[in-house]
């Protein structure tokens, strides 16, 4: 019997020792939840106080859900009051309308007798709340405001300069891959020394080029000046060597001409490479601010980014505005990232760029 | 059903391939006689022509033009007009009774810029990197959920600048949803934004948020680059799990950790946008960085201020920090690849 049971035991300890957490596992745990917390919570929180009224996102202490106060029309009062259910003195509960607070009391009123002001001290009311989402939040900004335009502005800023950039970079990264000529090396270099001039560096004189070329003010100069990027030559110029030789000798005996080879051989069997870069490009274009703070200085013109930014600067206490337009710039890149994400990872984890 | 979808796509990219398939036709016609001129050996010249116009006209042009600026003085932006040659600007940036006082500057605020760089990349760069590595040793452990947390972690390095800013400035308002937590727990309110004291710190916690997601994910292809045999090996071994962390995987991803380290600075050094958005630079100069005093003295301030040449000898100074830190980051990736060779 003994025996048994000691054996039971041993199994049971051997058991408990194989599944042993070590310290450090609690701690990976407690850090990752911390982390979805930090990292994660902030977005949450925006999509859901988007929702809120003005009122609701201005209250203090904060609720999570878009719980805001009820108010009601009362005779008499110009504005819509807000609606307590008041603890009265013996004890029963009353819906009250608040008309002003006054220190530590509230003057409110019965609204259905509404003649009559009472004063309650504000210890004794309680907020009452409904559930409502505020539609109006994201309708209003696009109807009354100009974020339509600026949302179709940087559709056309991104897609056009996304299809430029694929097209010029794989035309460069084919150069550079397929063919052997006189002056190669120096091409290579020279976008490798691109590669380390960051736009910060040449503000000024970008800005005079494009003031030469009559593009300040408009969508196109924001286009062009980052449409040639190294980061993506590399990129597909990568992938573009480990593609076999024997195809292009094929279709050069065809008769094909080189440029049909680049679009109709190349290209297509480059697509992991370009959808990458693809992805990447509209990233750089959607979250643009720099370059386009400087270039478009006319609100017909103006970006996303820019519209909000300069939204927020004029309406400082518009913050159910500023938040649902928020949500608006940020839902393309977080719908882009929930589909695509293994390419984004990938492409970073392999280029070490973003 | 696989089939079906995988029938839907197809049929899709046909649709979208028209246009590009026309357009491309239209190009070989340009392209097909310049071909039978200038011959099939010569084709690369054509193929690499638009990708060197825009990097000749928009980088190497620009470069050349920087030097010109900061050389010239005067309020127009076209060279002709500009006075030659002066090192007016560098002499006026550099105007320095002591370096170590930006109050004894003409360009005060300059050296201002310089210093708050130096402080926000210090604290920036070492804390980000500390909690990429221990983010990425963690995610790199056989966890639950382990995809769900690497892109949590990795979210919001594709938020805009503006979003990031935004968010942020009304999370951390005096009224804002930070602050309701530490009341909760018995603090007092802290003006993060506005108080000169704490706004340093709100903007370089605001950058680590942002920009983590990045460096864990290239520390943790470091990780997984580490050859697993080491650790079957060290297990086998009986050593603990802590002389495994300090003896295998720190001084394997050291050669990792310089290169992160270095681009981590290099990206540092040239903040700018959450800032903008969140401080606008502000309280005073408190949070301005070199590029707030770039854009500023070349684009913001109202016309008769505007200083384009003071703007690019800043320009430059910033340019001989970034080119020192890149040539860092190649001679050490360098080192990095020869390492791994030998191993």
């Amino acid at each position: 019997m003994s025996d048994t049971a000691s054996r039971i035991i041993k199994i049971a300890t051997k058991k408990r020792y194989k599944n042993k957490y070590h310290w450090t596992d609690y701690f990976s745990y407690f850090y990752l939840f911390l982390g979805v917390l930090l990292m994660f919570g902030p977005v949450v929180w925006l999509g859901l106080s988007s929702l809120k009224t003005l009122a609701g996102i201005q209250e203090y202490p904060p609720t999570i859900l878009p719980l805001s106060q009820i108010q009601v029309d009362v005779e008499g009062y110009d504005k819509p009051l807000p609606i307590f259910n008041v603890t009265q003195e013996d004890g029963s509960v009353k819906q009250l309308a608040q008309i002003k607070r006054i220190g530590i009391n509230a003057k409110m009123v019965d609204p259905l007798n509404p003649e009559e002001t009472i004063k309650v001290p504000i210890d004794k009311r309680e907020k009452v709340r409904e559930f409502k989402i505020q539609w109006e939040n994201y309708v209003d900004p696009l109807r009354k405001y100009d974020f339509l335009l600026y949302f179709k502005n940087s559709t056309f800023i991104t897609v056009v300069a996304t299809i430029i950039t694929l097209i010029i970079n794989s035309m460069a990264a084919y150069a550079l891959s397929i063919y052997e000529f006189r002056g190669k090396n120096f091409a290579l270099v020279f976008v490798i020394g691109t590669l380390l001039i960051p736009l910060t560096i040449i503000l000024v004189p970008v800005f005079y080029v494009v003031a030469n070329f009559g593009m300040i003010n408009s969508l196109w100069g924001v286009i062009l000046p980052g449409a040639a990027t190294p980061t993506g030559v590399f990129l597909l110029r990568q992938y573009m060597l480990t593609l076999p030789r024997e195809l292009i000798e094929a279709a050069r005996m065809d008769h094909a001409s080189e440029w049909a080879i680049y679009w109709r051989v190349v290209l297509p069997l480059s697509i992991p490479a370009i959808a990458v870069l693809a992805i990447f490009s509209i990233m750089w274009r959607w979250n643009d601010f720099l370059w386009p703070l400087i270039v478009l200085s006319k609100s017909e013109v103006y970006t996303l980014q820019i519209g909000l930014n300069a939204f927020h600067g004029e309406l400082t206490s518009q913050w159910n505005y500023v938040l649902s337009m928020t949500m608006v710039t940020l839902l393309p890149i977080a719908i882009i990232f929930t589909y695509l994400q293994k390419f984004i990872t990938t492409g970073i984890a392999s280029t070490g760029m973003k | 059903m696989e089939n079906i979808r995988n029938q839907i796509k197809i049929f899709f990219l046909r649709i979208l391939n028209i246009p590009f398939a026309f357009l491309m036709h239209a190009i070989d016609l340009i392209m097909w006689p310049i071909q039978k001129i200038i011959g099939v050996r010569n084709m690369p010249y054509i193929f690499l022509l638009p990708n060197l116009i825009f990097f000749g006209l928009f980088v190497i042009i620009p470069l050349g033009a920087n030097f010109f600026f900061s050389l010239s003085s005067g309020d127009e932006l076209l060279f002709a007009e500009r006075e030659l040659p002066t090192t007016k600007q560098y002499d006026q940036l550099f105007d320095c009774e002591s370096y170590l006082n930006p109050n004894t500057c003409t360009e005060d605020f300059f050296w201002r810029g310089v210093y708050n760089t130096i402080f926000f990349v210090v604290f920036q760069v070492g804390l980000m990197i500390f909690f990429s590595v221990l983010t990425a040793v963690i995610l790199n452990k056989k966890i639950i959920g382990r995809g769900f947390f690497r892109s949590v972690f990795f979210f919001p390095v594709l938020l805009s600048p503006v979003v990031v800013g935004l968010i942020w400035q009304w999370i951390l308002l005096k009224n804002g949803a930070f602050n309701a937590i530490i009341e909760s727990y018995g603090g007092d309110k802290v003006s993060f934004l506005t108080d000169p004291s704490w706004a340093m710190a709100s903007v370089i916690f605001v950058s680590i948020w942002a920009h983590m997601g990045f460096y864990t994910l290239i520390v943790l292809a470091g990780l997984q680059a580490i050859p697993p045999n080491l650790y079957e090996a060290a297990e086998m071994d009986g050593t603990s799990r802590e002389r495994i962390f300090f003896r295998i995987t720190i001084p394997l991803l050291m050669p990792n950790l310089l290169v992160v380290f270095i681009l981590a600075s290099i990206k540092g050094v040239q903040t700018f946008d959450e800032i903008y958005v969140l401080t606008g630079g502000g309280p005073g100069t408190s949070t301005s960085l070199i590029v707030q005093y770039i854009f500023t003295t070349g684009f913001a301030s109202s016309g008769s201020v505007q200083n384009f040449g003071l703007a690019a000898a800043a320009s430059m100074v910033l340019g001989v920090v970034l080119l020192f830190l890149t040539l860092m980051q190649l001679y050490f990736s360098r080192n990095k690849e020869s390492k791994h060779q030998e191993i």
